[in-house]
């Protein structure tokens, strides 16, 4: 524990000594921001038109107008910059040659990549933090249900754990991360939008395609339920890709 | 305390290795010497549980590279070939992440940082980015790192590629002082370098090993043909005389004669190593009135041997 832990730290003072992570950190909440303000002025424009007819009012609610579309953003700006996140990860120390000095040291690949994983998942989360300030404004002038919005957060905050889980991945099988990042990027990408190809397939088939989709599972946190179904989905994901990563490093050892 | 048994390596259709078996005492300073893709490295990889054996295996302090990985890694200092280096790190910064992932107990961490930022010379640059630190210097941080945790053996693969002739000096007398307390094994295709540092020499070729000896055995095992020189002023018919006489004496196999500076010829003298015919020559050319200004027997470097060896191997 105590080596995963200096992985961990050693793997967040890169993040946080150079500027990756504050560039990263601050480009994101800004597209968060304005997706933010963007939405939010048009449900006010809404409001007022609600004021003159009230039969518009009838599915107006800061949930459903402000917080269901902002998060259904932030998860896609989440797929461009999870991958840049974490495509460093191993890839840079493959083509560094440190990883074979990494793994000569007394310590077992999982405790290793789980340094690396878990670091990642900090920056993103404090990212995902930073996102806060828009609901606590909303708090703050207004009376939203607090029950879905800290649903949809744990929710978004899987999905990202998944995304993270891809790109550790990725970067385990490449040493260039340009390769890494892309490949990170298609994937999370497919799983998002596989849910468009259900109601073109057969009544079997469709089910099952949705059952694939990131979006598919993400809509109940987002309405305020926790699905046990979801929240495995989720996990599964992220152990899924991590096992892989664990198997392919150890297939490294084999081959080179 | 290193105990290599048929170890073999393939990569692919490829021989890396091939039935390498030797074993490396506690305390000794063991040099690696080969051309370059003779398989030093793929060796080093193994013994330091980076890459598997295809067959075969190493016992590190008794345990097995394969089966205990673990407890064998705790006992070995590596410095690969090229010293990745987290080079965005300071020294001090990137000393603190090999000690924890050493397993180090953090009441010791400090301590033996400072220990061996102290033995390496890091103290001056101990707080600067790696990055910024010249080739020696990163040497040194990569040393500091095979040595932290004070494992009993040393593993370095050509640990001073690409230095400066001074750098090379500092690392090698760093090396020197390592062997007696630890056990080194270190890879070079310099020869010199390999007589200087090492107590004993281990020579492959195409993955094959060829000799172990120390590097005086080797020397005196391989001298087939004892060769000396000579010189003396070349006055008159001296040269057709001392030839003449030279070939008269029994023993002598082959003479060879070229023209040295300051008026002097030199012969050189090919004769049998089983009898030492230098007092001999020297009697009959002085006897003769040939002015002989030099007489010599010629050693025969580790160089000559590595090539004679690898030479004989091919044919």
């Amino acid at each position: 524990m105590r080596k995963l832990s200096a992985v961990y730290r050693k793997e967040l003072e890169h993040y946080f000594q150079s500027i990756s992570a504050y560039v990263m950190i601050s480009l994101f909440l800004a597209l968060a921001g304005y997706f933010f303000y963007s939405i939010f002025r048009y449900y006010n424009y809404l409001s007022f038109q609600a004021g003159r007819e009230p039969s518009l009012a009838d599915n107006l609610n800061l949930i459903e107008g402000v917080m269901r579309p902002l998060m259904s953003n932030v998860s896609v700006v989440l797929l461009f910059a999870i991958p840049m996140l974490t495509m460093r990860l191993l890839a840079e120390e493959k083509r560094q040659g440190t990883f074979e000095l990494l793994l000569t040291y007394p310590i077992s690949d999982f405790e290793a990549v789980m340094g690396k994983y878990l670091a990642a998942l900090s920056v993103f989360a404090v990212m995902l933090g930073g996102t806060l300030m828009y609901p606590a404004m909303l708090a703050i002038f207004s009376d939203p249900e607090t029950g879905p919005m800290v649903t949809s957060y744990i929710g978004l905050f899987l999905m990202g754990a998944s995304f993270v889980a891809m790109g550790i991945f990725f970067s385990s099988i490449t040493s260039s991360q340009i390769v890494a990042g892309a490949a990170t990027f298609a994937v999370a990408l497919f799983f998002l939008i596989i849910g468009w190809a259900a109601p073109f397939a057969g009544p079997t088939l469709s089910k099952v395609i949705a059952q694939f989709s990131i979006l598919e599972h993400f809509d109940s946190f987002s309405k305020g339920i926790v699905n046990l179904p979801d929240v495995t989905y989720y996990v599964f994901i992220t152990a899924f890709f991590i096992f892989m990563t664990l198997r392919s490093l150890e297939s490294s050892h084999w081959r080179t | 305390m290193i105990r290599v048994e048929n170890l073999t390596k393939y990569y692919g259709e490829t021989v890396g290795v091939r039935d390498l078996n030797f074993q490396v005492e506690t305390g000794e300073v063991l040099g690696f010497l080969g051309p370059n893709g003779a398989g030093k490295t793929t060796t080093m990889k193994m013994l330091t549980c980076y890459l598997p054996p295809s067959a075969g295996t190493a016992k590190v302090s008794g345990f097995d590279i394969i089966e205990q990985s673990m407890e064998v890694r705790k006992r070995i200092g590596y410095l690969p070939e090229r010293n990745p280096l987290y080079t965005e790190m300071s020294v001090r910064a990137y000393l603190g992440f090999v000690a924890r992932v050493k397993g180090i107990r953090p009441p010791a961490q400090r301590g033996q940082i400072d220990g061996v930022i102290e033995r390496c010379g890091l103290e001056t640059v101990h707080r600067r980015t790696i990055e910024k630190l010249s080739k020696g210097y990163q040497q040194r941080v990569g040393i500091a790192q095979a040595i932290l945790g004070d494992p009993e053996i040393l593993i370095l693969d050509e640990p001073t590629l690409g230095l400066d002739p001074k750098q090379i000096i500092e690392i090698r007398q760093l090396i020197r002082n390592l062997g007696g307390e630890k056990t080194v094994v270190l890879s070079s295709h310099i020869l010199p370098e390999v007589s200087q540092v090492c107590n004993r020499v281990i020579i492959i070729n195409h993955g094959e090993l060829i000799a172990v000896d120390t590097p005086d055995n080797l020397r005196s095992r391989l001298a087939k043909a004892a060769i000396l020189r000579l010189a003396f002023r070349d006055e008159g018919d001296a040269a057709a005389r001392a030839s003449r006489i030279l070939e008269s004496i029994k023993g002598v196999l082959i003479v060879r004669q070229e023209p040295g500076g300051d008026n002097a010829r030199i012969f050189t003298v090919e004769c049998a190593p089983d009898r030492d015919i230098r007092e001999e020559i020297a009697r009959a050319l002085v006897g003769e009135r040939i002015p002989l200004l030099e007489l010599y027997r010629e050693e025969l470097s580790l160089e000559d041997i590595f090539l004679q060896l690898v030479t004989e191997e091919v044919s």
